[in-house]
């Protein structure tokens, strides 16, 4: 190797020959997608002429395949961590695009306020008879009065509104209270109190679970004593469409913070050198603050 | 150096060597290989189905094809151009030359970068396995509008959803991927308004597709639910609206066409000086106008939706937003011409294609400021005009473009001299085949032609034959790109310099040519 090294012996900027773990995970992500269209398809009556169960199989093979790879491909930047690979400017490189990623799921969030704000702005208006759109009113659906949350469509379906004050407002206090405890344990990090570390991190994870325990039971209880349910119109749309993305980012954090929490039990990271950690912990902010949109739009204004 | 076949064992079989290094390479140079591959069989693939629907409208009435098939020629093109030929080889140019421009040994991320190239022959397996399936190939155009999409699409619909969440995912990682090796790996000295503009462009461009692939996703995340869950975001009953599927759609849809654009200005930046033997005119305006291109992108996108329902207000607020483009776009096509003005000018291939470029994107560029005008773009929404206005920005735009940076810098990369003779046979024929084909369309949509209908009435006979013949020459002529680059890389009219063209300035140009695999272990000092 001709790598030019600092004088600890650091490469300069490690690149690694080759790499079995992309074509891994595209093989993975083929595998995930093309189940999934599939599953979908068999699963629901949309498409009479898929028959056959075989689709889910695929489907929860690939998402098998995806944690491999992430396994292997994680270890192996681990491994290159442990052994000094990682210099700093590579830190840096992973650090930025750590940053940009979060962007783009920033971005991804965005679409679905854009939908909440188009049809709470603009599409419900509209129907009642607001704006240019008077004769859609008049001529499809005369009776359809304006009211957020859309209790009564247009095409007459019924639901009730789901309330700001009873279980999302625990779960806001849940969630803010573990981004502050993940900052308690970056501090403890930082000052190598890994006691310290690991029991913030610990109650990070277990807030993290049990928001999404009382997620489910908000769901449970929005479908059977509400009639708030996917097909409920665009209130119930926007409302399970950002919960739930925001649910499956949960638990994505949370699984992240988990996997950091097994690492620091076997003696990783120090308090200069532990990347993995903060990006988890950055991706952990950012599912708060989509939270705390989400309770300010969805449930409580 | 190294070897980069030293991490496989040497006991296998050289073809499953040789096969296993393209497969898990994570060198931007092969990378960059890999991409270009795939968009030129992209493009041809798009191609074909260009040809097929050009026949069918060769002459009125109904030749070959059944309407719906025409639907699914029409909208697989649009989808395999834009995401498979475009995108893809812009990302395989940036990956093999901003490593060189900037002095960086490598992309930031290069397990990513073969991640997310490795990830695109899978989507377009599954897109184009659509063709197939029953109820055929999604036929709703590449612009995906609901309720076309979600009450009406052919179950295929789920597998393109699918399918564009791979591409994006590839282009997202792409993205992160250049943006990261820019801001991180450049040389010591090279700030960042020292960087080449072909650099700068697409730094802007990787902002660009981290901002609106995201949002793509989540509008066909939403068709998904439609379709299957019982949402009703785009169904008026239920409170949503067909129409937010557009706002969505072109949200991402306008800063996408600047997407497939901002880099072909690059090349052109890069080029244009080369051989006008001038530095180019003003360096610096050059980077802020592409900065507020990049802006006024994200607030123009109603251009798209003058005729489908908005209030006057917002009608002119995206009119007049649109016409702002116009000013910065303005500006860089002054830059370029002012560059070659009073230069000592040759016209090797790439400068031809450059030039070529300047003179018919600005065409482009006219035709996109009438439909920019409300009111007329009431008369020629949904025509054939926007087809020539959409074909002017795009073939001799982006795809001039790439094709001039082919020449420009294949001597680089294979270290051999393509053929300058058939270099320009190529040029010509393709402007003529192009302008065959595209400039009647012009009047054909002024004359009321709609787009994405198989059949139309007889005024329209002559229009349509001479388009179609355009098409068939401009499609021929391709092949004869193919000839020439596997003709260089084979050993072409001879070895190539380092310099390769003699007044070319950047790093890349003090590389020797071929460039080895790998370049700038240790940076070069940029003053
Ligand atoms: C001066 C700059 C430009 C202006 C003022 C402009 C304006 C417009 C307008 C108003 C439309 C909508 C027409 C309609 O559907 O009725 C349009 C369509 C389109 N433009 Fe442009 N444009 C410009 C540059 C570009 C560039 C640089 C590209 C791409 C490289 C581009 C690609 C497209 C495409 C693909 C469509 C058609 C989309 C579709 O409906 O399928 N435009 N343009
Ligand atoms: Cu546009």
């Amino acid at each position: 190797m001709s790598e030019s090294h600092d004088t600890n012996g650091t490469p300069r900027y490690y690149v690694p020959h080759s790499s079995v773990w992309p074509i891994v995970g595209s093989i993975a992500l083929f595998i995930t997608a093309f189940g999934a269209a599939t599953f979908i398809q068999q699963s629901t009556d949309k498409v009479l002429t898929a028959t056959g169960t075989y689709g889910g199989i695929i489907f929860y093979i690939g998402l098998a395949a995806i944690a491999f790879m992430m396994i292997g491909w994680f270890g192996a930047v681990i491994k290159e961590s442990l052994q000094g690979m990682v210099s700093g400017l590579l830190d840096q490189s992973y650090r930025q695009a750590m940053m940009w990623f979060i962007l783009s799921e920033v971005m991804f969030f965005a679409a679905f306020f854009g939908a909440l704000f188009y049809a709470r702005l603009i599409s419900v208006p509209w129907l009642a008879g607001a704006g240019h759109k008077l004769e859609t009113h008049l001529f499809l659906w005369p009776d359809f009065a304006e009211t957020w949350p859309l209790f009564m469509t247009p095409g007459g379906t019924a639901t009730e509104a789901m309330a700001a004050w009873g279980l999302p407002f625990i779960n806001t206090v849940i969630l803010v209270t573990s981004s502050v405890t993940v900052t308690f344990a970056h501090w403890a990090l930082k000052k190598n109190q890994r006691g310290a570390l690991q029991a913030w991190l610990a109650l990070t994870v277990a807030l993290g679970i049990i928001f999404l325990i009382l997620q489910g039971v908000e769901y449970v209880h929005a479908y059977n004593d509400l009639g708030l349910n996917l097909s409920a119109g665009i209130y119930g749309s926007t409302f399970f469409m950002l919960t739930g993305f925001h649910g499956a980012h949960v638990t994505l954090g949370a699984t992240m913070l988990a996997v950091m929490l097994i690492r620091i039990l076997r003696g990783h990271f120090t308090p200069e050198n532990h990347f993995a950690f903060e990006a988890a912990s950055w991706y952990w902010h950012f599912v708060d603050v989509v939270w705390l949109f989400l309770f300010t739009f969805v449930y409580w204004f | 150096m190294i070897a980069h076949a030293d991490t496989i064992p040497p006991a296998r079989h050289p073809l499953i060597a040789w096969i296993l290094r393209w497969i898990l390479t994570t060198n931007h140079k092969e990378i960059g290989t890999l991409y270009l591959c795939f968009s030129f069989l992209m493009f041809i693939a798009g191609g074909a189905m260009a040809m097929v629907f050009r026949l069918e409208l060769a002459q009125p009435g109904l030749q070959y094809l059944g309407a719906d098939f025409y639907n699914q020629m029409v909208t697989l093109h649009g989808l395999i151009m834009v995401f498979g030929a475009v995108m893809p080889a812009f990302v395989g140019l940036a990956n093999w030359m901003i490593p060189l421009m900037i002095g960086a040994p490598d992309m930031a991320l290069p397990r990513l970068n073969n991640f997310s190239f490795w990830i695109l022959p899978f989507a377009f397996f599954m897109l184009l396995s659509s063709l197939f399936m029953q109820g055929g190939a999604p036929n709703f155009g590449w612009t995906l509008y609901a309720p076309l999409s979600t009450t009406y699409g052919p179950p295929s619909t789920d597998y393109l959803i699918f399918g564009v969440h791979l591409m994006g995912i590839s282009s997202i990682l792409g993205a992160i991927n250049i943006i990261v090796t820019i801001f991180n790996l450049r040389a010591p000295g090279m700030t960042l308004m020292k960087m080449p503009l072909f650099v700068w462009t697409w730094l802007i461009t990787a902002f660009l597709l981290i901002m609106v692939m995201p949002v793509l996703a989540g509008a066909v995340t939403m068709m998904l639910t439609d379709r299957h869950f019982g949402t009703s975001f785009f169904s008026a009953a239920g409170g949503g609206d067909p129409v937010m599927f557009q706002h969505v759609f072109w949200f991402f849809g306008h800063p996408e066409v600047y997407i497939m654009i901002l880099p072909g200005f690059g090349i052109a930046s890069q080029i244009i000086p080369t051989f006008a033997r001038k530095k180019l005119f003003g360096y610096n305006s050059m980077v802020y106008a592409t900065a507020s291109i990049a802006f006024l992108s994200f607030i123009v996108w109603g251009h798209h939706m003058f005729t489908t329902g908005m209030p006057l207000v917002a009608e002119l607020f995206f009119m007049y937003m649109t016409m702002l483009i116009a000013v910065p776009t303005g500006v860089k096509v002054f830059n370029w011409v002012a560059t070659m003005w009073r230069g000592a000018m040759t016209f090797e291939t790439p400068m031809l294609f450059a030039v070529g470029f300047v003179v018919m994107f600005t065409i482009g560029g006219f035709s996109g400021l009438m439909l920019a005008i409300v009111p007329a773009d009431f008369q020629y929404h949904d025509t054939f005009f926007v087809v020539a206005h959409l074909h002017y920005v795009l073939y001799p735009g982006a795809i001039f473009a790439m094709m001039g940076a082919i020449y420009y810098w294949l001597p680089k990369w294979c270290g051999n001299m393509y053929n300058e003779r058939l270099g320009k046979i190529h040029f010509w024929t393709a402007v003529f085949g192009l302008n065959l084909t595209f400039f009647p369309m012009h009047f054909a949509g002024l004359g009321g032609m709609p787009r994405r209908i198989v059949d139309y009435a007889l005024p329209f006979a002559d229009l349509n034959l001479v388009s179609s013949i355009g098409a068939g020459i401009l499609g021929l002529t391709q092949f004869l790109f193919l000839y020439i680059v596997v003709d260089a890389v084979r050993g072409g009219s001879g070895k190539a310099t380092g310099q390769v063209w003699d007044s070319a300035e950047g790093l890349e140009w003090t590389l020797p040519s071929p460039a080895p695999l790998h370049t700038f272990h240790k940076p070069p000092q940029v003053d």
